[in-house]
């Protein structure tokens, strides 16, 4: 029940050593272990969204990973996503701007997980998003603050 | 003075936290030494629990307890405070913190494990047995009201806890003369709240100040305050409940539960800091829901549509315990005639035990299930009659002229029902214009003949808002100049901090931003009830209101004092006082409250109390009424069931809007938690063993992203004369008419076919059913 291993791993550009438990979730680990409690876990069985990080720049629910299959990997949070110097990510600032987040508990797995899409679709149909964000649950916002804040992120990342 | 702040899209106080996961939720909170909890819960809906044997668990490692009610001590051997006594409670039953040897409903806690972690815990919860004897099981509500039923208590007379009745006019008389009288029968079911982030409690008990704080993922912590004190027989002074922040919590959260009161007792017994943290399966058994109704339901009215009455019965579950009195049973009949000037109304309402988890309000409460009777009876009266139903719905509106309107009703304190203001045809009209309304059937037309099966949804609602009597704030200048602003009541994300701030930053001509807002803290001495109800923007935002015009009084006294003229000589612009016209003679606002704050042996200024800061109070004695119209369009596939949103546009009236961005965040998330029931979000119980069938985001359907139509929020403001803002509540005004609309909608879609749709949630292959029994019938 206490099976343990050494993980090294890189978490926001900080290189972390520890021993843990193998049945221990990412997720745990990350606000736990790490006490980056800004990964928040919404339903524990992989189906909210709010738990996404970036493992190896794709998005993936840290609450139903273990933390020793991060192993060797780069991890980024919601907490990686500003400048060091604070300046907001231009998503971040898009989903202040369009009101896309009320209670804010999903935010920080919806940001991640749009973050990825945009890494990889620059120019987005609002279809798009919306099929993006399809394993993301939001409970207040009726996404469509959300769903505005991509777009206008997606533009702001092109810099037109 | 520069913009007004109030009624301007101001961006959030709480986003920049919010946005960079620096947010401080319950499960973030760690204390020293901290412990966690987990419970056992009953895996049977119904059953004497015989014996439970806690040894195995006892004897895993990093455990350092495992109690049942009997180790929380003499203080808890009696069933939770009753959160809404009321005489009109017949059976007034609430659940014991830990089961004492009755569990009425899967999910119940039964015993409590107190371990290192988390981990720890529920590996030990998993290790404890217990031994049930099975009692008779009813999920049905409708079967539990039957002579004989099963009865979900034990030893209970009847499955009844009360009976409540509403009633103005003479709906006698009426029926006896109408021409028209028409009969429908209807089944609502709302499901469970899903707050993204699930409930939480911390406790920590500093034994030598004799001082109990509890962190709550909760609604309302000055409530939670008042059950715990009276519950553990301690003074409220020694208990401080803190509300952080709070991931969501559309009504369930305004309650209390029984792990607060396990963990303050553990916290207390143990002297150590507890956490419980809700999984979603635990929100899926255990977290307050809204469950089964069945109505009867008949209008009387004219050949024009004019309703002269309404009546109506309903068997309402409230399932297995009363923790919230009557309050959800009395918000599904005080909206009664809704929008609507009927003049005779007698709706009663059997609330009902049953052996699924117990219910408290979700967003609405009960109104979004009164909105749906009045607006699936209106479309009954213009289908019946042959008339457009938005024409019936205009026809039988309170005038605009009719304000103040009195429906006839009485609150069972006496207060009569008066609806303040608003313009409910105007906002039809603009909707309507909005959507095409007019111009529909030609789109239907046109659909049809490409084979597809739209409709056109419409859902008229008002609101009681603003719940009375108050919430409190404080607002303070503080020696910097800096505006604060208290509040004990609390925001679970409608951006209560920035709403705060706007309004005082209006009375001191500041940037909101500058302004710092605290709230959700019982350590806060300006007094709160709880956020729910569309309540807190009309009750704590008037209160600012009148506490910053009190401080900006203030400042003006002194600083005509100060200056040597007269106060109406003086104004305040970017935090400063100086005379009209003369900006270089200025009194800056910190420099006031430097000298209202003073020191030792420094007299005050002659006339002045210390503190540049008020505490008010805006009390009403009746809520203010927000109202609007929805209309919905949508596709059926009439193959498979499915059903496309294709469009939804919202007209709606919440009187003066302090951030419209706000408002508009609250109409559309309040109209997407409708469609949610209407077409998705089912909590299924088997029958014969009271198992719930659907405990994960597999099995319960949330809406998504995908499924969502392009919502147009069009804003009407009439201003409430009721409080100095002139501001009415937005937060269930979206989900109140949403239900009824998304229904009307997929009812009208298939008008061609003659389906009823009196009920929800529409499931496709319910609305399979549907169409064969209407095509079956239409064969025979």
């Amino acid at each position: 029940m206490t099976d343990r291993r050494k993980i090294e791993l890189t978490v926001n550009g900080v290189r972390h050593v520890r021993e843990i438990e193998t049945r221990l979730t990412l997720g745990d680990f990350l606000r736990h272990e790490l006490g980056l409690t800004g990964t928040h876990l919404g339903c524990e069985h992989g189906v909210c969204g709010a738990c996404t990080v970036h493992l190896n720049g794709e998005a993936v629910r840290s609450c139903i990973l273990f933390a020793v299959q991060a192993d060797g990997c780069e991890i980024t949070t919601v907490e990686g996503l500003a400048q060091p110097d604070g300046t907001l990510h231009p998503l971040q600032q898009a989903f202040r701007d369009h009101h896309g987040l009320q209670c804010g508990f999903c935010t920080p797995g919806m940001q991640m997980t749009i973050a990825a899409f945009l890494a990889e679709n620059r120019h987005p149909t609002e279809r798009e998003v919306r099929e993006a964000i399809s394993g993301n649950l939001c409970r207040c916002t009726g996404y469509q603050g959300i769903v505005a804040a991509a777009l206008d992120a997606a533009q702001r990342l092109r810099g037109t | 003075m520069g913009a007004r702040n109030v009624g301007a899209i101001v961006k959030r106080l709480e986003d920049p936290r919010l946005v960079t996961g620096r947010g401080r939720y319950t499960d973030d909170i760690v204390l020293p030494g901290m412990l966690e909890l987990a419970f056992v819960r009953s895996s049977e809906a119904h059953a004497l629990v015989k014996s439970i044997n806690v040894s195995a668990a006892k004897a895993v490692p990093g455990v350092i307890a495992v109690w049942t009610l009997a180790e929380l001590g003499a203080i808890a051997q009696k069933p939770m405070v009753q959160a809404y006594p009321s005489p009109a409670i017949k059976q007034d039953i609430t659940q014991y913190p830990l089961a004492k040897d009755e569990v009425c409903y899967v999910g119940e806690a039964i015993a409590v494990v107190i371990a290192a972690n988390r981990y720890i815990a529920e590996d030990a919860a998993q290790l404890v047995s217990v031994d049930y004897e099975s009692l008779p099981v009813v999920i049905d509500a409708r079967e539990a009201v039957k002579a004989g039923a099963a009865l979900a208590h034990r030893g209970a007379p009847n499955n009844i806890a009360a009976t409540v009745a509403w009633k103005f006019g003479d709906a006698g008389a009426a029926f006896a003369r109408a021409p028209h009288v028409f009969r429908e029968t209807y089944y609502q079911h709302r499901g469970v709240a899903h707050s993204m982030e699930g409930r939480g409690v911390i406790a920590q008990f500093e034994g030598a100040m004799d001082q109990l704080t509890l962190w709550s993922s909760t609604q309302a912590p000055f409530l939670v305050r008042r059950y715990l004190a009276q519950y553990l027989e301690r003074e409220e002074a020694r208990i401080r409940v803190i509300a952080p922040d709070v991931g969501g919590g559309f009504g369930p959260k305004a309650g209390h539960y029984a792990e607060e009161l396990v963990a303050a007792l553990v916290a207390m017994k143990l002297g150590r800091a507890v956490k419980w943290i809700e999984d979603r399966r635990e929100h899926f058994l255990t977290t307050t829901q809204q469950r089964d109704q069945w109505w009867e339901v008949e209008v009387a009215c004219e050949a024009g549509g004019k309703v002269l009455a309404l009546r109506a019965k309903c068997i309402h579950d409230n399932g297995a315990y009363l923790p919230y009195g009557l309050l959800l049973p009395m918000t599904v009949i005080v909206p009664f005639p809704g929008a609507y000037a009927i003049p005779a109304v007698e709706v009663t309402l059997d609330c009902v035990f049953t052996n699924a988890v117990p219910n408290t309000p979700i967003r609405g409460a009960g109104r979004p299930n009164a909105a749906f009777i009045l607006e699936r009876t209106m479309d009954t009266v213009a289908r019946n009659l042959k008339l457009d139903q938005a024409e019936v719905r205009r026809t039988n509106f309170v005038r605009k002229d009719q304000f103040p309107y009195e429906t006839g009703a009485r609150m069972p304190t006496g207060v009569t029902i008066q609806y303040d203001s608003g313009d409910y045809a105007g906002c039809l009209d603009m909707v309507m214009k909005t959507s095409g309304y007019a111009a529909f059937e030609t789109k239907r037309a046109q659909a049809a003949k490409a084979g597809r099966w739209i409709g056109l949804g419409i859902a008229s609602y008002n609101e009681d808002t603003g719940l009375p009597p108050y919430e409190g704030a404080t607002v303070k200048v503080l020696p910097s100049g800096r505006i604060s602003v208290e509040l004990g009541s609390c925001s679970q994300g409608q951006g209560l901090e920035t709403i705060a701030a706007q309004i005082a930053a209006d009375q001191f001509d500041v940037d909101p931003q500058d302004v710092i807002v605290k709230t959700g803290d019982t350590a806060i001495s300006a007094m709160a009830l709880a956020t729910v109800g569309s309540r807190v923007a009309a009750t704590a935002g008037p209160s600012v209101h009148l506490a910053a015009t009190q401080v900006r009084e203030k400042a003006i006294r002194l600083a005509a004092q100060q200056l040597e003229v007269a106060e109406q000589d003086l104004e305040i612009t970017r935090g400063a006082v100086h005379i009209q016209g003369v900006p270089g003679r200025r009194l800056m606002l910190g420099d006031l409250a430097k000298r209202l704050v003073s020191g030792v042996m420094v007299p005050l200024p002659k006339g002045f109390t210390p503190g540049l800061e008020a505490t008010a109070y805006h009390t009403s004695e009746r809520p203010v009424y927000a109202n609007g119209t929805n209309i919905a369009e949508v596709e059926v596939d009439i193959e498979t069931g499915a059903v496309t949103l294709l469009n939804y546009w919202v007209a709606h009236d919440c009187g003066t809007m302090i951030n419209p961005m706000l408002v508009e965040g609250q109409i559309v998330g309040g109209v997407v938690h409708g469609i949610g029931n209407a077409l998705f979000e089912h909590m299924k119980y088997d029958r014969e063993s009271g198992q719930p069938l659907t405990t994960n985001f597999a099995e319960y359907l949330l809406p998504l992203a995908t499924e969502m139509p392009p919502i147009h929020v069009e804003h009407m403001e009439t201003p409430s004369p009721v409080n100095p803002l002139g501001v009415k509540g937005a937060g269930e005004g979206g989900t109140i008419p949403g239900i009824a609309c998304i229904v009307s909608a997929v009812e009208n879609a298939l008008k061609p076919l003659g389906v009823k749709v009196n009920e929800y949630p529409i499931s496709p292959e319910r609305l399979l059913e549907l169409i064969d029994e209407q095509r079956g019938a239409a064969r025979a």
